[in-house]
């Protein structure tokens, strides 16, 4: 500053982006969320897989072979193989429908959508168990024709696709919008039929997100509670799914067995995350091959 | 294959009014430019021949044939979106391809057949290359140029192209219609196009069809449309112009209205530097001969007198006129002849072309808008702030 005479050389200048904020601020907000992420979900994972082999490996192994264990895995994903199709097929009908085409009532399509989202997993168990129910006209009905819906496994299947259901569609939706109906019509102009359409233009634009939403999907099938709690019966080895009988081992002191059944879960739930991870890079890369 | 359009009517939910009777015959082979401002009517006309939109009421008759009962699959026709709607997951060749590859079995061709269709359109294209590149790897142009061989492979009996250069830039866009243009020569095809831009129109089409507000103000060939404008409209669609008020006499000819006009003073000295002899030629000798020997030189310079013309009167019973004129049509001067002139001043310059445009201000504020010729302004030395006279060389009127 008092040298004004020779060049001033500035010294180098560590550009910081405008929105960064004073380092202190970075490094609180960072710790903050390692902390909270390591304190809510990184200690429970740990801990799952620490307490299923707190007593070894043999014993680990052994709960994982008990009839109910077996029969609760078998059924998860049972279910799982039921649901997730059902609201694939539901999932592209309905962003099919709200975005290709104009009708009246398709605000309310949307709203309805969502509403697994909004209300509690288990008042719309509670409502199954009441429409389906002994109590109800058409659970009467129901069990003079011998069905049996609540309390078996189709109770478990329609609660599991009523939560599970907007995954999918939500998905869909936005990406579907994004990308118009242009392309559909040049298809059609250029002579395709209804079904080359969708397998040959439609699908393969919306396949990543399709995948990405199964796979969102699959998980919450797999580890809905709530729901599948009030429609089951907790009947052991019939109507339990992996999580319901992680809650009866639980709630019988059977800690190992408990934890144990949840690593299975855990460990899906895991797998889920990395295949959603490996989707995602694939989706944002810049040019999309197949 | 010709098409024509009867009497179509097309009103969107909304009681939007989109086509209001509009009727149209296309010859076979030509290229026609729908033409007009956003709402016009244009893209919705497109899209019911091509039949992505129904029309209320009339009809389409393609190659006579009604269309109205084939829906867009069955109509074979080649459509060219604004935004390419190529199909992002497959290659060049493969999208080029698609039409051919969706026919079913029997009338398919065989794959090598295809492929020698494919890259025939490709050569076309100039884009065999290309053939296995995504349409994310091209550019603008290569991706409209790819919609349109997509749309050829079919061989349709009609072209239609929404806003088919609307997306690309200034430069690439002149190209790409010089070259549709060549094509269009080479291949013959029926083709509609549809643009905003009535330089594109101008340059293009066979015959232009002008629209507004769902209706079809004025078909014709370029230069019908550009110098014999049916209407205010299309005149004013087609490019810029200026507006003077006038009247017309009973001759039918056209004056500017008095107020508005310069009137030479009875009498007017103009100096001319040329009257003061050889040595005027020399101004920088004759400043100095004038100071050294003061005799030599006039002291006065010769005027010049020039009788005033008699401005043509207007009578109490002829009609005022609104007089348009377009920016190369105006004639501007620095000295005053015999004619009817108005005066501006010189606000702004842009002598980025052959012709130089001017912007000048009347002293009401009206703005005019001129295209003079760059030697004319240099001659005239014109300049910002330069108070010039002002004629109109042709003028139009719409009643």
């Amino acid at each position: 500053m008092n040298n004004m005479s020779s060049t001033p050389i500035a010294p180098p200048v560590k550009h910081r982006s405008p929105i960064a904020g004073p380092p202190w601020f970075r490094l609180v907000l960072i710790t903050t969320s390692v902390l909270f992420i390591g304190m809510l979900i990184g200690l429970p994972v740990a801990a799952v897989f620490t307490e299923a082999l707190r007593k070894g490996f043999d014993a680990y192994a052994d709960s994982l072979q008990g009839e109910y264990a077996v029969a609760a895995i078998e059924l998860t994903l049972i279910v799982a193989a039921i649901a997730v199709p059902f609201n694939l097929v539901f999932g592209i009908a309905a962003s099919w429908a709200i975005t290709k085409f104009e009708f009246a009532g398709k605000q309310l399509l949307i709203t309805l959508i969502d509403l697994p989202f909004s209300v509690s997993p288990v008042i719309s168990g509670l409502i199954y168990v009441l429409l389906f129910g002994a109590n109800s006209a058409l659970g009467e009905w129901l069990m003079a024709h011998d069905v049996q819906i609540v309390f078996a496994v189709p109770g478990l299947v329609i609660a599991t696709i009523f939560v599970t259901f907007p995954f999918v569609a939500r998905e869909l939706i936005p990406l579907m919008q994004e990308q118009g109906t242009e392309e559909e019509e040049a298809a059609i102009l250029l002579g395709a039929t209804g079904w080359q359409l969708f397998f040959r233009v439609t699908l393969p634009n919306i396949k990543w997100a399709l995948l990405y939403g199964v796979l969102l999907c699959n998980a919450r099938a797999m580890g809905e509670f709530g729901a599948v709690s009030v429609v089951s019966g907790h009947i052991k080895g019939e109507t339990n799914t992996i999580p319901l009988h992680v809650e009866i081992l639980y709630n019988e002191y059977n800690f190992v067995a408990a934890f144990a059944v949840a690593s299975i879960l855990t460990l899906l739930a895991l797998l889920t995350l990395l295949l959603k991870t490996l989707l995602e890079s694939k989706f944002s890369s810049p040019t999309r091959k197949h | 294959m010709g098409i024509q359009v009867n009497d179509i009517s097309k009103r969107f939910n909304n009681d939007f009014v989109a086509l209001h009777n509009v009727s149209l015959d296309i010859k076979s082979g030509e290229l026609i430019a729908l033409l007009g401002p956003s709402g016009s009517g244009k893209t919705t006309l497109l899209r019911i021949i091509a039949g992505l939109e129904f029309a209320d009421s009339g009809t389409v008759i393609l190659d006579g044939q009604e269309l109205r009962t084939k829906n867009a699959k069955e109509r074979n026709v080649g459509f060219v979106f604004q935004h390419y709607a190529l199909f992002k997951h497959m290659t060049v060749f493969q999208n080029v391809a698609f039409g051919l590859s969706v026919r079913p079995k029997a009338q398919r061709p065989s794959d090598q057949e295809i492929r020698r269709k494919v890259m025939d359109l490709l050569e076309l294209i100039h884009l065999e290359a290309y053939h296995d590149r995504y349409p994310s790897q091209l550019s603008g142009g290569q991706r409209q140029r790819v919609a349109l061989a997509r749309a050829l492979a079919v061989e349709p009996k009609v072209l239609l192209l929404d806003e088919p250069f609307g997306a690309l830039d200034a430069k690439v866009r002149k190209e790409l219609r010089r070259w549709m243009r060549r094509l269009h020569d080479d291949i013959h095809i029926t083709s509609i196009f549809v643009t905003h831009d009535q330089e594109e129109a101008m340059e293009v089409a066979d015959r232009v069809v002008v629209m507004s507000n769902g209706c079809i103000e004025q078909v014709g060939t370029p230069e019908q449309v550009y110098h014999h404008p049916v209407n205010g409209f299309v005149y004013d669609f087609l490019g810029n112009y200026n507006e003077f008020d006038g009247w017309k006499d009973k001759d039918g000819a056209v004056h500017l209205a008095e107020t508005e006009i310069v009137e030479i003073p009875e009498e007017t000295i103009v100096q001319a530097s040329t009257q003061t002899g050889w040595l005027g030629r020399y101004p920088e000798i004759s400043h100095v001969v004038n100071k050294v020997v003061p005799g030599l030189l006039p002291e006065k310079i010769a005027p010049v007198i020039v009788k005033k013309k008699k401005t043509i009167r207007r009578p109490p019973d002829a009609t005022a006129v609104k007089l348009f004129t377009r920016p190369h049509e105006i004639f501007v001067s620095k000295v005053l002849d015999g004619d009817e002139y108005v005066t501006a001043r010189v606000t702004h310059i842009n002598p980025a072309s052959a012709l130089v445009k001017l912007e000048l201000e009347r002293p009401g504020g009206a703005i005019l808008q001129a295209e003079i010729p760059k030697t004319v302004v240099d001659e005239l030395n014109i300049k910002r702030g330069d108070m010039l006279y002002i004629r109109p060389k042709a003028t139009r009127v719409f009643e």
